[in-house]
């Protein structure tokens, strides 16, 4: 178990990363910090992946010197679902960055519980 | 060989997609033109494929380009599949309708393009949902749903509106986290990334019991994030505002077809990916069980202490969302085929709902309050009638849609064997005579004769706005016919899970 877990040690970290990130984003009053924390936990779902298709001592999935053996390769999915999964983050932060600025505008705090506050004295 | 109708699936999500971009391009008009055009078309496209796979009796994979099935993507049409998308196509075919007239109200100037556009996305992303075969794409296709539904709750620029965005989105994304994360275990214990490769090797974990505990985390990982993309109870607090402030159509769309989205991948996972025999041994189901019946309890808490009528419908929806965990919660068959059949009677009840409660607020001053809300059946008959129908099949009166899922709930909680029984059927009829107190109490003062105020009442007749009477009309004669003739939806129920295993 303990033995796993040295061996394992990337993946240790991502799972720390990502609890340390849901837990910001859930737990942070602060829009920007909630939004730092959901990349964090992006991000560490990403490392996880990185981690699990990585194969030690093997070569990234681009033939070299003629070598078309795929045992001398790691496995190029996980790569390429890091890659399409950064473009669904951007994006999805982009829209979260849109939305702090317009309650900002609005209200000039990014407090999530004061704007509720304001919200609720502004009745509609 | 490829019969020309198994095309159907894929063209329906590449028409809504393009529309979505070709829209961005056009004026608001042209933009709903194209997007009633569009949904029309795929509407008879998804009744023809519903036909032809009742006659053909299997399901069927369309392999994207050339690459067959490790390495390719798939999409997969079965009965379940065609009848859900068609059923999916009509609500919010007539959601647009019924919610149109306020939408030319309620929108900036401008803007009526970028919520076609929207509802565009909003509708292949359902699709692709409802088709496709693939765990990653269905990953994407939650994330461009997510999205474009955020930007139906938000096209209203009102304070309340943003924060129910910003409170949406940060549930959803971590809704979605939770969900990639699962997909990622699934993908390291199996390396496979299709549904029906994953289900073999799935099979294979479980009967050797490698990786117990990693298969238990997964199947738990990915249950919680579809829990919360789908509104279930603690996870709603964003929804009384999303769905109360936002324009009509918006709500009605996102009660009754954003979130039954989720649950429908949540259905296929059940079914396509994990297996149905391992989600009933593991005990994640028991966890949307108690989140379920406690939904039932305290939306419908939640809504008896509302003075806003579209805030009331939309707790409404909380507890009736946690009829369908519930239903899921019995992990029996019949509690699987009680949660479908109930997921198709409350979108044609709730959006029914919605678009009514628009129409009795136009007749009272625009106001949403309950006590403004008073004699106003008489002030517009059509939403009158329309939203005591709705709430009836809410309540679950025998005619009506909410009547024939009640009962279904019902008789699935008396013959599952296990503890679950009591306490289903206690919890029913406690939610039934809760919503029954809410809903019949919102009908008697709609009715409820009060002496005109020239300031606030207006009248509007079926003659005024024919098309959102119309709209209203055919939600009616959609909910009656599902309520009586309600056997052969369940066949069709029946037949799709079959297919499904």
């Amino acid at each position: 178990m303990g033995g796993n877990l040295l061996t394992n040690y990337g993946e240790a970290v991502a799972m720390i990363l990502f609890g340390i990130g849901c837990s910001n984003l859930l737990l942070q009053k602060n829009l920007i910090k909630k939004i730092i924390g959901l990349n964090i936990m992006d991000t560490a779902i990403y490392l996880f992946l990185a981690e699990k298709g990585y194969i030690a001592n093997k070569m990234a999935p681009i033939i070299t010197n003629g070598v078309q053996d795929a045992s001398a390769y790691i496995n190029p999915i996980p790569s390429g679902l890091v890659l399409t999964g950064i473009v669904v983050s951007v994006s999805v932060t982009a829209l979260m960055l849109s939305l702090t600025i317009r309650l900002y505008q609005r209200y000039h705090t990014l407090d999530m519980d004061e704007i509720s506050v304001m919200i609720k004295k502004e009745g509609k | 060989m490829l019969d020309f109708v198994q095309n159907f699936p894929c063209f329906s999500i590449l028409l809504c997609m393009f529309a979505g971009i070709i829209s961005s391009a056009l004026n608001g008009k042209s933009a709903k033109l194209l997007n009633r055009c569009v949904l029309i078309l795929i509407t008879v496209m998804s009744a023809v494929l519903l036909v032809y796979l009742v006659g053909k009796g299997e399901s069927f994979v369309y392999v994207a380009g050339s690459f067959p099935a490790p390495w390719g993507n798939e999409l997969r049409a079965g009965v379940l599949e065609a009848g859900m998308a068609l059923f999916f196509c009509i609500i919010m075919l007539l959601s647009l309708l019924g919610g149109g007239y306020k939408l030319d109200l309620e929108l900036e100037h401008g803007k009526e393009k970028l919520y076609y556009i929207m509802i565009n996305l909003l509708m292949s992303s359902l699709l692709a949902l409802i088709y496709t075969n693939d765990m990653f794409t269905a990953y994407v296709f939650v994330e461009i749903n997510t999205i474009s539904a955020c930007g139906l709750i938000m096209i209203r620029q009102w304070g309340r509106t943003i924060e129910a965005a910003t409170r949406y989105m940060i549930m959803s994304l971590l809704g979605s986290g939770l969900l990639l994360m699962g997909l990622v275990f699934l993908y390291g214990i199996t390396g496979h990334l299709l549904m029906s490769n994953i289900h073999t090797q799935v099979v294979q974990i479980a009967a050797t019991e490698t990786y117990r505990v990693p298969l238990m985390v997964t199947i738990a990982l990915i249950c919680v994030g579809l829990a919360i993309k789908s509104a279930l109870f603690p996870f709603h607090n964003w929804l009384p505002d999303a769905y109360g402030y936002s324009t009509v159509s918006s709500a009605a769309i996102l009660s009754s077809l954003v979130s039954k989205g989720y649950i429908f991948l949540l259905i296929k996972i059940i079914y396509r990916v994990i297996g149905f025999n391992i989600i009933q041994d593991s005990k994640v189901i028991n966890i949307l069980f108690v989140f379920g019946l406690a939904g039932m309890i305290f939306g419908s808490l939640s809504a008896m202490k509302e003075k806003d009528i579209r805030r009331m419908i939309a707790y409404s929806s909380v507890a009736q969302i946690g009829y369908i965990y519930m239903g899921f919660g019995l992990g029996t068959t019949a509690g699987m085929i009680a949660s479908i059949f109930h997921i198709i009677s409350h979108a044609a009840s709730k959006s029914l709902l919605f678009v009514s409660a628009a129409g009795l607020s136009d007749v009272s001053g625009d106001s949403t309050d309950f006590f403004d809300l008073t004699g106003a059946a008489y002030r517009n008959k059509a939403a009158g009638a329309a939203f005591t129908v709705g709430s009836l099949s809410m309540v679950g009166l025998p005619l009506f849609a909410g009547f024939i899922s009640k009962l279904l709930f019902a008789q699935a909680a008396a013959i599952s064997s296990s503890w679950k029984m009591l306490p289903t059927l206690v919890v029913l009829a406690l939610s039934t005579i809760l919503n029954a107190i809410y809903f019949m109490k919102t009908v008697v003062r709609i009715y409820t004769p009060v002496k005109w105020n020239a300031v606030l009442h207006s009248k509007v007749t079926i003659k005024d706005n024919p098309v959102t009477a119309f709209a209203l009309f055919l939600f009616i004669v959609l909910n009656i016919l599902l309520g009586m003739c309600s056997q052969p939806v369940m066949n069709l129920i029946n037949s799709g899970l079959h297919m499904f295993a």
